[in-house]
C-alpha cells in the first residue's frame, strides 16, 4: 500500500489546490442584496427585418402526442401574420425546441431560446411541472412566456401569460353544472400528480359549500393503464357522476374499464377535463359516447373566426384534424401578443405587458379579452357532449366570458384554499 | 480568469512496474483534464453553455461510480437514479428551507407547501435539513447509508446478476412513485424548484453561477482521483476477482459480499453528491429526474464510453448528453432510438465502449489484462 498512498497524496493535493484557486477566484451576489448583475443582459435582438419567436414544446416523448398539435396551431398563426404583413413591420421567425417530456430539458430549452436566439417572446409548454421548471428561467431574464393549456390556478408570473382556463372558467363552471342537473354525488378519479390533485381540492372544497358530496377519490400513476379496481369502487359508491381529471393513455384504460363493467353516460355520467377532440379520436367514440367534457372552445363551437380557424388549419394539417381548445388557446396567444406588442408600439417586454390590459381578439371561442392584473384571459366555460361522430358538441355556456380569478378570491368556499 | 495552476507530479510509483508511458499517462492525463475543466472551458464558452457543461459534468459524476461499481465490479447498477434523487432531494429541501427563511416571515414554508400543502407546520423530516451542515452531509450520506442497508441484505443473499439490475430498477421506480404521491411534501411530479439562493449566494447572478460550475468541476476531478485510487489498489483488484469468478474468491477466504457493498455504497455516494449539485446548477430535482428511464440514462453513457475505463465512462457520460442536447434540436424524436442502439451496440459488439475500440482493434489487450488481475 505504500506506493499508493504517494500517488493518492500527490493527486489530492494537487486537486485540493485547483479546487480551492477556483473557488476563491469568484464570488458573485449574496442573496436579497439586490445587486444581481445584468441576467437580463438577455435581451430580445428585435433590430433586424425578422423577429424571433420562441416555440417551446414536446416533439418527442410521452406528451408530444398532444404537444405536436399545439405547435402546429402556433406554427399556423406565424405562418398567417407574417402572410398579413408581420408585426411591427417585422416578420416573424419561429425557432423551434424540443422539451422533450422532459421537466429539466425544457427548462434548458427556454435558457437557450432566451439566450443563444435571443427571442421576444417564447409560446409552449403543457404540462404544469414543465410550466413550473420554466417559470424561474423566464422571471430571470425577463422574457415572456404565453401558456396555452388550461391548468390548476394558484399561479401568478410576472412573466407568464395564461391563455388557457383557470379553475374559476372550467372546474368551477362544470361543478355548477353538475349540479344543476341534480347531480350532487361525486367520485373523483385522476392521474396522479398536480393538476388532479389540486383540482380535487378546489371540488371538495366546493362540494362542501354547495350540499354536494364526494363519495370517493381514486388516483393513478401517470401512464398507469390498470383501472379494473377503481372502476370497481366507482360502481359501488353509489355516485351520481364521475369527474375525471385522468391524463393521456390512463383515459383509454379507464372508459373501456368504464363500459365493460356496465357503466354508461346515462346510469352515471363522467365529466372530462382532459379529454378533447383530438384524445376523443384515440380513444374511441364508443367508449364515450354521451359522457361530458369542460372546456373553452370545440371544433364545433359557432362563429366566423373559428369556421376560418378550423379550415385553416385543415388545409395545412389534413382535412381530418381535429382542432382542440389548448389548440385554440395557443393559436390566439400570438395574435394577443401581436395585439400587446402593437399598442406598445415596441417589442420591449416591460412596455408589451404594460399594453395587455384589455386587449381583445375575436378568437374561434368568441371575444377573449386579457385582463392585466392576473395575465390571464376573459374565456367563455363551454361543457360538451361527445358525440358518435368524434366532435362535442356544446350543451351550456357561461353566457359570457368569465372574469379570470387564478387565486379563487371570489368564492368564499375556496378561503381555506390558497 | 486563470485559475488553473496544473498539478504538480510527483513521480507516481503505481502498483507494478509499468512502462514509462503508462507512469506519466495518469497524472498527465488529469492535469490535461483540469486544465480543460477549469482553465479552457470557462474562457472558451458562453455563460448558457458552460450551463450545461455543468449539468453534463453531474451526470459525469455518477458515471465514475457506476464504472466503479458495473465496470469493475460487474454490478449492474439500474438504479442509480434513487441515490441522485436521494442527494438531489436532500440539497433541494436545504435550498427551499433557506429561500423561505429569507422572505423574513417566521415560520415560512416553502412556497410549494403553501400552495400544496396543509399549509400548516413544515413535516418533522424535513425539519433538519434547514441545517446547512445536516443538510450538506446528508446529500452523500444518506445515499450511501440507504445502499449499506440495501446491499447488506441483497449482497448477502447473493442476488446477483438480472436479479439485482430489476431490484435496483423496481427501487427506482418505487422512489418517483412515492415521491409523486407526496405532493404536499415533495413538490409532488413538479419536483422542487425555483431556487433562489445558494448557501446565502443569489444563483440568478452569472458569476454565482460560474462559482457553481467550478465547485461541481473540482468534485469530478476529486471523485475521479478517488476513483482511480481505488481502481489500483488491492481493493480494486479484489473487485474485479470478484466481478470474474466470485467462488473463487471465496474460496480464498475473502467474503465477496462486503467487497461488493463497498463499491455499491460509493457509487451511491457519488451519485448523491451528484444529484445535490445538479440543483443548484440546473435548477430543479424532480421525480423525472430519479425514476427507471435516467436510471438507465446513468448507464448508457458510462455503457458507450468503456465502463472498465474511468476516463471512458466520464467522457461517455458527457458525449452522450451532449449528443442527446444537440441532436433532439435538430431531429425530435429521433435521439431515443439513437441511444437506444448506442446502448446496444456498446453492449452487443464493443463490450468495453469506445474507450476499447483501439484495443479492440489490436485484438488482444483487455482480455490478457483481466487475465493478470485475478
Amino acid at each position: 500500500m505504500s506506493g499508493l498512498s504517494i500517488t493518492r497524496r500527490g493527486l489530492l493535493t494537487a486537486a485540493s489546490a485547483v479546487g480551492a484557486s477556483a473557488a476563491l477566484s469568484a464570488c458573485g451576489a449574496k442573496t436579497g442584496s439586490g445587486t444581481s448583475s445584468d441576467a437580463a443582459g438577455a435581451t430580445a435582438d428585435t433590430s433586424g427585418s425578422t423577429v424571433k419567436i420562441g416555440l417551446l414544446n414536446s416533439l418527442s416523448g410521452t406528451m408530444a402526442i398532444s404537444e405536436v398539435t399545439v405547435h402546429n396551431a402556433l406554427l399556423l398563426a406565424v405562418k398567417e401574420i407574417n402572410a398579413a404583413g408581420g408585426v411591427l413591420g417585422k416578420k416573424l421567425k419561429a425557432v423551434s425546441q424540443d422539451g422533450a417530456s422532459d421537466w429539466p430539458t425544457f427548462a434548458e430549452k427556454a435558457e437557450s431560446l432566451i439566450k443563444e436566439d435571443k427571442v421576444a417572446a417564447t409560446f409552449g409548454c403543457w404540462t404544469s411541472a414543465s410550466r413550473k421548471a420554466v417559470k424561474p428561467v423566464f422571471e430571470k431574464y425577463k422574457s415572456p412566456l404565453f401558456y396555452p393549456v388550461q391548468y390548476e390556478g394558484l399561479e401568478q408570473s410576472p412573466y407568464i401569460f395564461y391563455i388557457g382556463a383557470t379553475t374559476n372558467q372550467q372546474i368551477v363552471p362544470a361543478l355548477d353544472y353538475l349540479k344543476k342537473q341534480g347531480l350532487t354525488r361525486l367520485y373523483l378519479v385522476g392521474s396522479d400528480y398536480v393538476f388532479p390533485r389540486t383540482a380535487n381540492k378546489i371540488i371538495k372544497a366546493y362540494a362542501k359549500a354547495n350540499g354536494m358530496t364526494v363519495v370517493g377519490e381514486d388516483y393513478a400513476p401517470l401512464g398507469s393503464t390498470e383501472f379494473s379496481t377503481i372502476v370497481n369502487e366507482v360502481k359501488g359508491s353509489g355516485a351520481d357522476a364521475v369527474f375525471n381529471t385522468l391524463n393521456g393513455d390512463s383515459n383509454v384504460a379507464f372508459f373501456k374499464e368504464y363500459k365493460s363493467a356496465g357503466l354508461t353516460a346515462k346510469s352515471m355520467p363522467v365529466l372530462s377535463v382532459s379529454i378533447a377532440e383530438e384524445e376523443v379520436a384515440s380513444i374511441g367514440t364508443q367508449y364515450l359516447e354521451d359522457q361530458l367534457t369542460a372546456w373553452n372552445y370545440y371544433e364545433t363551437t359557432p362563429g366566423a373566426a373559428n369556421e376560418k380557424f378550423v379550415k385553416a388549419y385543415q388545409a395545412e394539417y389534413g382535412a381530418k384534424k381535429p382542432t382542440s381548445d389548448p389548440m385554440e388557446a395557443a393559436y390566439i396567444s400570438v395574435y394577443l401578443w401581436k395585439a400587446m406588442v402593437e399598442k406598445a408600439g415596441s417589442f420591449d417586454v416591460a412596455k408589451v405587458k404594460a399594453a395587455a390590459d384589455g386587449i381583445t381578439f375575436d378568437a374561434p371561442e368568441g371575444k377573449v379579452t386579457v385582463d392585466g392584473a392576473t395575465q390571464h384571459v376573459y374565456k367563455t366555460a363551454r361543457i360538451g357532449k361527445i358525440g358518435s361522430d368524434g366532435l362535442i358538441t356544446e350543451v351550456w355556456n357561461s353566457g359570457k366570458p368569465v372574469k379570470p380569478d387564478p387565486y379563487l378570491k371570489g368564492y368564499d368556499w375556496a378561503s381555506g384554499l390558497s | 480568469m486563470t485559475t488553473t495552476s496544473a498539478p504538480t507530479t510527483p513521480a507516481p510509483e503505481v502498483t507494478k512496474a509499468t512502462s514509462p508511458l503508462t507512469r506519466f499517462r495518469v497524472p498527465g492525463g488529469f492535469a490535461l483534464g483540469a486544465v480543460l475543466l477549469l482553465g479552457i472551458a470557462p474562457l472558451a464558452l458562453t455563460d448558457f453553455r458552460l450551463a450545461l457543461l455543468a449539468k453534463y459534468l453531474c451526470w459525469a459524476m455518477v458515471a465514475v461510480g457506476v464504472s466503479l461499481a458495473w465496470g469493475r465490479g460487474g454490478l449492474l447498477v439500474l438504479g442509480q437514479g434513487v441515490f441522485f434523487g436521494l442527494g438531489g432531494y436532500a440539497m433541494a429541501m436545504h435550498l427551499k428551507l433557506a429561500d423561505a427563511a429569507d422572505t423574513g416571515i417566521p415560520g415560512a414554508l416553502p412556497d410549494f407547501m403553501q400552495l400544496y400543502g396543509t399549509g400548516e407546520a413544515l413535516p418533522w423530516w424535513w425539519k433538519p435539513f434547514g441545517n446547512p451542515a445536516f443538510a450538506l452531509a446528508a446529500t452523500v450520506l444518506l445515499p450511501m447509508a440507504v445502499a449499506a442497508v440495501l446491499g447488506f441484505f441483497v449482497f448477502r443473499r447473493r442476488v446477483r446478476g438480472a436479479y439485482f439490475a430489476i431490484l435496483s430498477q423496481a427501487l427506482a421506480a418505487a422512489l418517483a412513485i412515492w415521491l409523486v404521491g407526496q405532493q404536499a411534501t415533495t413538490g409532488g411530479t413538479n419536483g422542487l424548484t425555483d431556487f433562489q439562493g445558494f448557501f446565502g449566494y443569489d444563483l440568478d447572478d452569472p458569476a454565482n453561477q460560474r462559482t457553481v460550475y467550478f465547485v461541481i468541476a473540482v468534485s469530478l476531478l476529486l471523485l475521479m482521483a478517488a476513483a482511480r485510487q481505488l481502481f489500483v489498489s488491492r481493493y480494486g483488484e479484489l473487485l474485479i476477482a470478484v466481478r470474474d469468478s466470485e467462488e473463487r474468491v471465496r474460496f480464498l477466504g475473502y467474503d465477496p459480499a462486503n467487497v461488493k457493498l463497498v463499491a455499491y455504497v460509493v457509487a451511491a455516494g457519488m451519485a448523491g453528491l451528484a444529484g445535490a449539485l445538479f440543483v443548484p446548477a440546473v435548477g430543479i430535482i424532480s421525480p423525472a429526474l430519479i425514476g427507471v428511464v435516467p436510471s438507465i440514462g446513468f448507464v448508457i453513457g458510462a455503457a458507450v464510453g468503456g465502463r472498465a475505463s474511468l476516463v471512458g465512462a466520464v467522457l461517455g457520460a458527457i458525449a452522450v448528453a451532449w449528443a442527446q442536447s444537440t441532436l433532439s434540436d435538430a431531429f425530435p424524436g429521433a435521439w431515443t432510438y439513437l441511444q437506444g442502439l448506442l446502448f446496444v451496440v456498446a453492449v452487443g459488439f464493443l463490450p468495453g465502449g469506445l474507450a476499447s475500440l483501439g484495443a479492440v482493434i489490436r485484438r488482444n489487450r483487455i482480455r490478457t489484462r483481466s487475465g493478470e488481475a485475478a
